[in-house]
C-alpha cells in the first residue's frame, strides 16, 4: 500500500466526482432532499382526528362531553350532524375518521341511573388509525366521567380528586413527549446514509470499465488495494459530510433531542459507512455497469434499510422468520446504535454488541470487495 | 527468423497461444525483440495483434506457452512487469473529464515519478504532445492526434524501458501519424524498446523489424528490407506490351514464373531469379510471337508483400480446413 498512489487515485476520484453532475447530485443534494421528505412525510403521531358529532339530545352534558373531545389535543370536531344518514356520509367521504352518536336520553339516565353510554363509530379501514381512535376516545370518556362522579360526591360534601381507587401514574423515558418525530429521524439518517454511501460507490468502478479507463488502470502497478481504499476515501469524506447535515437538521431543524455523545457518533458512524460504501464498491466490481450496480445497491440498501432495520417498523413484531433475517440487515444495527445515542445518551460500552455486529460486517465486506477485484480484463 | 539471434532482448515470446473458448486468438507465437528496437505489429483487424499485446502486459493469462517481458515471466508476476512497462491501448483510455496537467499528475502519483522529476517530465510530456497551452484543457475537448500523443506521453511519463503501443495512429490524420513515428523513433534512440502495433501497411516502412500476423500466427517477421528480398519468394519484374490478355497467359506458362498479374496497365512478374529471366523472356515471347515494350526489374513494396502473404497463407488454411 503506497500512500503516494492512494492520493493520487482519491484526487482523481475527487476530480470526477466534482465534474460529475450525477455524482453531485447524490452526494449533496439527495441527502437534504430525503432528509425534508421523510423528517416531513413519515409522521406516526394521531393528532386532531376529525370527528363528526350527532348529538340527539342538545342538552348542557352532551355539549360538555364534546367540549371534552374539543379540548383534547387528539380529536377536532369536523362536523356537527342532524341525522344519522349525514353522519354515515361524512364518514363515506372520509371527512370524518369518529363519529360519536349521544342517545337523546343522555343526560337523561346519566342523573338517574348515574350510568349512560355514548356511541363511537370508527373507520376501520386504517386499523391502526381506528385502534388508536378507540383508546383515545375511550381516555376523554373516563376522563369525562371522572368529573361527573368528582362533582356528584362533591355536592354530597365529600371532597374528593379521584374516584378510582387505582390509578397507573406513567412517565415516559427517551422520548418524553412521546413525539414519533424524535423516534423517525435517528433511524432515517442510517436510511439515508446507506442510501448514499451505496449508490456512490456503486458507480466507481463501473465507471472505469464502461469508459475504457480500466484498461489502461491496471496496466499500471496499482493494486487492488490502493485501488479500493483510494476510491472510498473521498466517499467516505463526502459520507461524514453528508452525516454532518443530517445531524445538524434533526436536531435544529426537527428539533429531535441529542443526548448522547458526538465522539460516539463519529465512530459507529464511520463504520457504518465502511459497510454501505464496500458494498457499493463490492457490486460496481462485480457488475461493471454503472445503471445496473446503482439499481442493485438501491436494492440492496434502501429496502432493508425501510423494512427491516427496525427504523419505523418495530422488529420483535415481526414473524420470527423475518426476524431472524432482520440480523443480517447491516443497517438494523446502527438504527438501534443511532436511536441509543440520540435519545437514550448511550455511549460506546453501552452499544458493543450492535457495533461489533457492524465491525465484523465492515471486515467482510471490505475484504469480499478486495478478493473480487482482478487485475485482468476478462 | 523468429530473431532468436537477437542481442539483449527485452521481449521474449516463445510458443505462445491464447484460446477463447473454442476460438484461438493467438496461435504459437514465437519472436524477440531487442533493446532500443522498434517491433511493428501488422496484420489486418482481428488478427490477434491486441490479443498478443495485452498478454505481454499482463492483462490477459496466457493459454499456454511463455512472455518474458524485461526478464520477467508475465504469467507468474504480471504485477512485477508493471514498472518497467507503458501501454497505450487500442481505445483511448486517458480520463476525458479530467485536464491535460491533472492526467500526467494522475500517472505520475500511480508510478511514484518522484516529486522533484515530475514537474520536468510532465513538462517534456507535454511538449512532446505538442500540448503546450493546453494544460488546463479537458481531454473530451481535444483533437483525436492530441489525444493520442497525450497518451503516449502518459506511457513514458515514468520513463519504462518497455512501450507497448497498440494501434496509436488509429483514425489520426497523416500528418499527425507522420509526427508520431517521429516520437516514437526519438524514444528508440534513447534506448526504449517499442512494440507497436498497426494495421496501415505502409507503416511497417518506420520499423526497425515487423511482424505480419495472420489469423492469430505469425507468419513473417523481419527488417523491411529483409521481407521485401525474401518473404515474396522471388522478386519483381515489370513487364509492358500491347497484347496484355495473351501475354498475361503466355507469362504465367513461363519457366521460371511464379505469379503474374496484372498491375494498371503493365503484369507484375514474379520470378525466381530477376536476373536469369530478365536474360530469358523477351526470348520465350519472342517464340510466341510476343513483343514486350519494356521489361525492368522494380522494388516490391512491403504492402505487395503483405498482401501476396496474407493471401497466400488464408489460402493454405482454407485448403487445411
Amino acid at each position: 500500500m503506497r500512500v503516494r498512489r492512494l492520493k493520487a487515485i482519491a484526487m482523481k476520484e475527487v476530480l470526477q466526482i466534482w465534474r460529475d453532475p450525477r455524482s453531485l447530485m447524490i452526494a449533496l443534494l439527495l441527502p437534504f432532499t430525503l432528509m425534508f421528505l421523510f423528517g416531513y412525510g413519515v409522521n406516526l403521531d394521531l393528532k386532531h382526528i376529525p370527528i363528526c358529532t350527532f348529538d340527539r339530545e342538545g342538552s348542557q352534558q352532551s355539549q360538555d362531553l364534546f367540549k371534552h373531545f374539543e379540548a383534547s389535543l387528539y380529536f377536532s370536531i369536523a362536523r356537527n350532524v342532524k341525522t344519522y344518514a349525514e353522519m354515515v356520509a361524512a364518514i363515506d367521504r372520509g371527512d370524518c375518521r369518529v363519529g360519536i352518536v349521544v342517545p337523546p336520553d343522555f343526560s337523561q339516565r346519566l342523573n338517574d341511573a348515574g350510568t349512560a353510554s355514548v356511541q363511537a363509530i370508527l373507520d376501520g379501514t386504517d386499523d391502526n388509525t381506528a385502534n388508536i381512535s378507540w383508546g383515545y376516545a375511550t381516555a376523554v370518556v373516563a376522563a369525562y366521567s371522572n368529573d361527573i362522579a368528582v362533582s356528584a360526591i362533591d355536592r354530597q360534601g365529600r371532597p374528593l380528586q379521584q374516584v378510582q381507587p387505582l390509578v397507573v401514574q406513567s412517565r415516559v423515558w427517551f422520548n418524553e413527549d412521546l413525539d414519533s418525530r424524535n423516534f423517525i429521524v435517528p433511524g432515517m439518517i442510517a436510511v439515508i446514509m446507506s442510501l448514499v454511501g451505496a449508490q456512490l460507490t456503486s458507480l466507481t468502478i463501473s465507471r472505469e470499465w464502461e469508459r475504457g479507463t480500466m484498461e489502461l488502470l491496471i496496466s499500471t502497478p496499482v493494486t487492488s488495494g490502493e485501488l479500493m481504499f483510494g476510491k472510498l476515501l473521498p466517499y467516505l469524506l463526502i459520507g461524514w459530510v453528508d452525516a454532518a447535515f443530517c445531524l445538524l437538521i434533526a436536531a435544529f431543524w426537527f428539533d429531535v433531542p441529542f443526548r448522547g455523545a458526538l465522539s460516539a457518533l463519529f465512530l459507529t458512524t464511520t463504520i457504518y459507512l465502511a459497510v454501505v460504501l464496500s458494498i457499493g464498491y463490492l457490486l460496481s466490481v462485480l457488475i461493471r455497469s454503472q445503471v445496473g450496480a446503482s439499481q442493485i445497491a438501491m436494492v440492496a440498501t434502501l429496502m432493508p434499510a425501510m423494512l427491516l432495520s427496525g427504523y419505523v417498523f418495530p422488529i420483535d413484531q415481526m414473524p420470527w422468520f423475518v426476524q431472524d433475517i432482520t440480523y443480517l440487515v447491516f443497517s438494523r444495527y446502527y438504527v438501534t446504535i443511532i436511536k441509543a445515542i440520540f435519545l437514550k445518551g448511550s455511549g460506546v460500552t453501552d452499544l458493543l454488541a450492535p457495533i461489533l455486529f457492524l465491525v465484523v460486517y465492515a471486515l467482510s465486506v471490505v475484504a469480499l470487495a478486495g478478493r473480487a477485484f482482478h487485475k485482468r480484463l476478462v | 527468423m523468429n530473431g532468436s539471434g537477437v542481442r539483449d532482448a527485452q521481449i521474449i515470446v516463445d510458443d505462445l497461444v491464447k484460446r477463447f473458448g473454442g476460438f484461438v486468438a493467438v496461435d504459437h507465437v514465437s519472436f524477440r525483440v531487442g533493446r532500443g528496437e522498434i517491433m511493428g505489429f501488422l496484420g489486418p483487424n482481428g488478427a490477434g495483434k491486441s490479443t498478443t499485446i495485452r498478454v505481454l502486459c499482463g492483462l490477459l493469462r496466457p493459454t499456454s506457452g511463455q512472455v518474458l517481458v524485461a526478464g520477467i515471466d508475465v504469467a507468474r508476476n504480471p504485477e512485477g512487469v508493471r514498472e518497467h512497462i507503458g501501454y497505450m491501448s487500442q481505445k483511448f483510455s486517458l480520463y476525458r473529464d479530467l485536464t491535460v496537467e491533472e492526467n500526467l499528475r494522475f500517472f505520475g502519483g500511480i508510478y511514484r515519478v518522484p516529486r522533484a522529476d515530475l514537474c520536468e517530465r510532465m513538462r517534456f510530456a507535454i511538449d512532446m504532445a505538442g500540448l503546450g497551452g493546453r494544460e488546463h484543457a479537458l481531454v473530451s475537448t481535444l483533437a483525436g492526434g492530441w489525444q493520442q500523443r497525450l497518451a503516449l506521453g502518459c506511457a513514458v511519463l515514468h520513463r519504462p524501458p518497455i512501450l507497448f503501443l497498440d494501434e496509436p495512429t488509429s483514425g489520426v490524420e497523416p500528418t499527425s501519424r507522420r509526427r508520431f513515428w517521429d516520437l516514437i523513433h526519438t524514444l528508440a534512440a534513447d534506448g526504449v524498446t517499442v512494440l507497436v502495433s498497426t494495421h496501415y501497411m505502409d507503416e511497417a516502412e518506420y520499423c526497425d523489424r515487423a511482424a505480419l500476423i495472420n489469423q492469430g500466427r505469425l507468419i513473417a517477421i523481419g527488417s523491411p528490407a529483409e521481407l521485401k528480398d525474401t518473404a515474396l519468394g522471388g522478386e519483381l519484374l515489370r513487364l509492358t506490351c500491347e497484347r496484355l490478355g495473351p501475354t498475361l497467359a503466355a507469362l504465367q506458362q513461363a519457366p521460371g514464373v511464379i505469379e503474374a498479374s496484372v498491375f494498371g496497365d503493365a503484369i507484375h512478374v514474379l520470378v525466381a531469379s530477376a536476373a536469369r529471366s530478365l536474360d530469358e523472356l523477351p526470348a520465350y515471347l519472342a517464340q510466341k510471337e510476343l513483343a514486350p515494350s519494356n521489361i525492368e526489374r522494380i522494388p516490391a513494396s512491403l504492402e505487395d508483400v503483405f498482401v501476396r502473404l496474407i493471401a497466400t497463407d488464408s489460402l493454405k488454411q482454407g485448403r487445411a480446413a
